[in-house]
């Protein structure tokens, strides 16, 4: 809008501001729909009832760690999808990205018939001595399954946009493969891999589905926040909105983390001469 | 201690072998698409042909003669290219970024600090040194681009058009530099401006779809270029024909002229004709007399050329005249007209092709 002002061509007719504002009204409209639902006289008891600490301290613990683990995973997924060349590789694209596309309780029930007890390698790992389903690490394995097509996504359009000139003069320099992840690649792509690993954040922070599915819902172990509001609207309305809110707020923490990054890096001055190599690579980054 | 490489891609049409000495630095020059920047990218390893060798100072490149595959990966070559564009990394101040080379080679922090200092100020930039790549402009960054290059301590530096990129205040500057850091190295560089080959290198090669078409000390590939390409380059006429007992025959043409040599030269050899553009007049009917050339060609384009102007004629605009404005105007010169190009027989020299 202000770069309307300025001058600069929109472009854009006046009825599709109709439908925007229509759009824009559908996502608002709900959210606050709950808020006015809320009981705010007993908000604060309502939040800090052990089983709702419980279930956000689970969610956060549990969403950093499959964080953590899609950020391990999605990297190498990633650069061998962008840079790499062999044979299948549009079809393991295709197959990494299925979560997004799965119903999450379907994945849970994969994940069940693979690392549950009479899974695909639950007999083996409990041999070792190994069970995981129901446990926290299933919430954990189920949020992960899920999130890591974000990852995955994000970094490897990051990765496509940033082009590969860099690392070809980092080798000439005399910089190993590994070097040049290091110290070239990584950090530039890293507004990439920074939203991309928001995105996974809170969609692990959301996960239901796969949850209830593959993990269960144990207080304290395996309840995570969706699956204590769930279980709340059955019994006390008030405390599942108020949870509700909580969930809101944090969502819009990190969206606001992650779209926060990007512009500080557009702002960077970038004169003269480097201008179009400088644009393009944060072009890339910002994707 | 030498360099070699002889390389050949199918897929490009691209069949070249070249040696350098061990300061020598050679200009590679040719058309768009002859194959310039796939020889720079073979030697550097970011380009794998389909067969050849390459050595540099006792180390194996790439050897993929029959039945061998040796391949050394480009951060081992020693061979670090510096392209159009100064590519610095943008996420490194100006000292980090020079000081990328020693610190892959594994040397410690504050050596490589040592070294890329050194070449800061061999560049004149080190007061740039604590700027982001962004905050310079592109004379600046190519010039810290060059430092970052010669830090990695190459055996063989490769250029590609280092000054193509930057503006014309800051290309004179630049060449400057490399003229003072090339001396005594051995390097090749990609250029299209001939001004370059003279001053930064001690021998040309031509490329022409993907060959080398002629090669030699750069003053002599211009005083007697044996291509199109180069005749350009310096300027010149250039038609390719037989040689005959007084001069050269291409086609229907029959030019007169002296053979460029101590001895005559044998007749039905391969050769070629070239002459000025300023030794040709143009006339509206045919003229004889004296040891002169003259035929008949239609005008394909006028283009301003210093003071003058200059007359493109005969297929493609392969052959020119320089002749004054006024002299333009008398003859009502126009393209698509029929006009006669003469030339004195003592201005064309005649040499093997």
């Amino acid at each position: 809008m202000k770069q309307d002002r300025n001058g600069g061509y929109g472009g854009v007719p006046r009825w599709i501001y109709v439908l925007a504002a229509a759009g824009g009204l559908f996502v608002v409209l709900p959210l606050a729909a709950m808020v006015v639902k809320v009981n705010w006289a007993h908000f604060i008891p309502l939040i800090t009832s052990e089983a709702s600490l419980q279930a956000l301290g689970l969610s956060l613990r549990t969403s950093a760690a499959s964080t953590v683990l899609c950020i391990v995973l999605g990297i190498p997924l990633a650069l061998v999808l962008a840079r790499g060349s062999f044979p299948g590789q549009r079809f393991l694209r295709s197959l990494v990205l299925l979560p997004l596309v799965l119903p999450p309780v379907v994945g849970g029930i994969a994940l069940l018939y693979t690392f549950g007890r009479q899974g695909l390698l639950g007999r083996t790992l409990e041999v070792a001595g190994l069970q995981i389903a129901f446990s926290t690490t299933a919430v954990i394995l189920a949020q992960t399954f899920v999130a890591l097509p974000f990852l995955v996504v994000s970094l490897e359009g990051a990765l496509r946009t940033a082009g590969n000139r860099y690392e070809a003069v980092a080798a000439t320099l005399g910089a190993g493969p590994t070097t040049v992840l290091r110290r070239v690649t990584l950090p530039l792509v890293l507004p990439g891999l920074a939203s991309g690993a928001v995105l996974s954040f809170a969609r692990s922070l959301g996960e239901f589905g796969a949850t209830l599915t593959f993990a269960g819902s144990l207080q304290g172990v395996t309840r995570t926040l969706p699956l204590e509001i769930y279980l709340q609207r059955e019994t006390d309305a008030d405390a599942a909105v108020a949870l509700s809110l909580v969930l809101v707020a944090v969502a819009v923490a990190v969206v606001a983390l992650a779209y926060r990054s990007p512009r500080a890096a557009q702002r960077a001055p970038a004169p003269s001469g480097a201008r179009t190599t400088t644009a393009a690579a944060a072009g890339g980054a910002v994707r | 201690m030498t360099f070699s490489v002889q390389a050949a891609v199918a897929g490009r049409g691209f069949d070249v072998s070249l040696a350098l000495g061990e300061a020598e630095t050679v200009a590679v020059m040719g058309a768009n698409g002859a194959g310039k920047s796939t020889l720079l990218n073979v030697i550097a390893g970011l380009l794998y042909p389909d067969s050849g060798t390459a050595e540099l100072d006792g180390r194996t490149l790439f050897d993929l003669t029959a039945g061998r595959g040796r391949w050394t990966a480009p951060h081992r070559r020693g061979t670090a290219l510096l392209a159009q564009e100064p590519l610095l990394f943008p996420h490194l101040s100006v000292l980090e970024n020079v000081a990328f080379g020693p610190r892959s080679a594994g040397a410690s922090k504050q050596a490589a600090r040592e070294t890329a200092l050194r070449w800061l100020g061999e560049v004149e930039a080190t007061e740039l040194q604590s700027r982001r790549p962004a905050e310079l402009s592109g004379g600046q960054a190519q010039r810290v681009a060059v430092a970052r290059a010669l830090a990695a301590d190459p055996g063989l530096l490769l250029l590609d058009e280092p000054m193509a990129a930057l503006d014309i205040q800051a290309a004179p500057l630049l060449r400057r530099l490399l003229k003072r850091v090339l001396a005594g190295r051995r390097a090749i560089i990609i250029t299209h401006d001939v001004l370059d080959a003279l001053m930064l290198a001690d021998r040309v090669v031509i490329l022409e779809d993907g060959r080398i078409s002629e090669e030699g000390p750069t003053r002599e590939v211009l005083q007697r270029p044996r291509s199109r390409f180069a005749a350009g380059l310096a300027g010149l006429n250039f038609v390719a024909g037989h040689i005959t007992e007084h001069g050269l025959q291409a086609g229907g043409l029959n030019l007169y002229g002296h053979h460029d040599a101590a001895a005559p030269l044998p007749t039905g050899q391969p050769g070629v004709a070239v002459f000025p553009p300023s030794a040709v007049s143009v006339f509206p009917s045919e003229a004889h007399g004296s040891p002169r050339n003259s035929f008949a060609v239609t005008i394909t384009d006028l283009e301003p050329r210093g003071d003058g102007i200059r007359v493109r004629a005969g297929e493609a605009g392969q052959l020119s005249a320089d002749i004054t404005p006024a002299a333009s105007v008398d003859l009502g010169l126009a393209p698509g007209m029929q006009v006669y190009f003469v030339i004195k027989a003592g201005a064309v020299a005649i040499y093997p092709g």
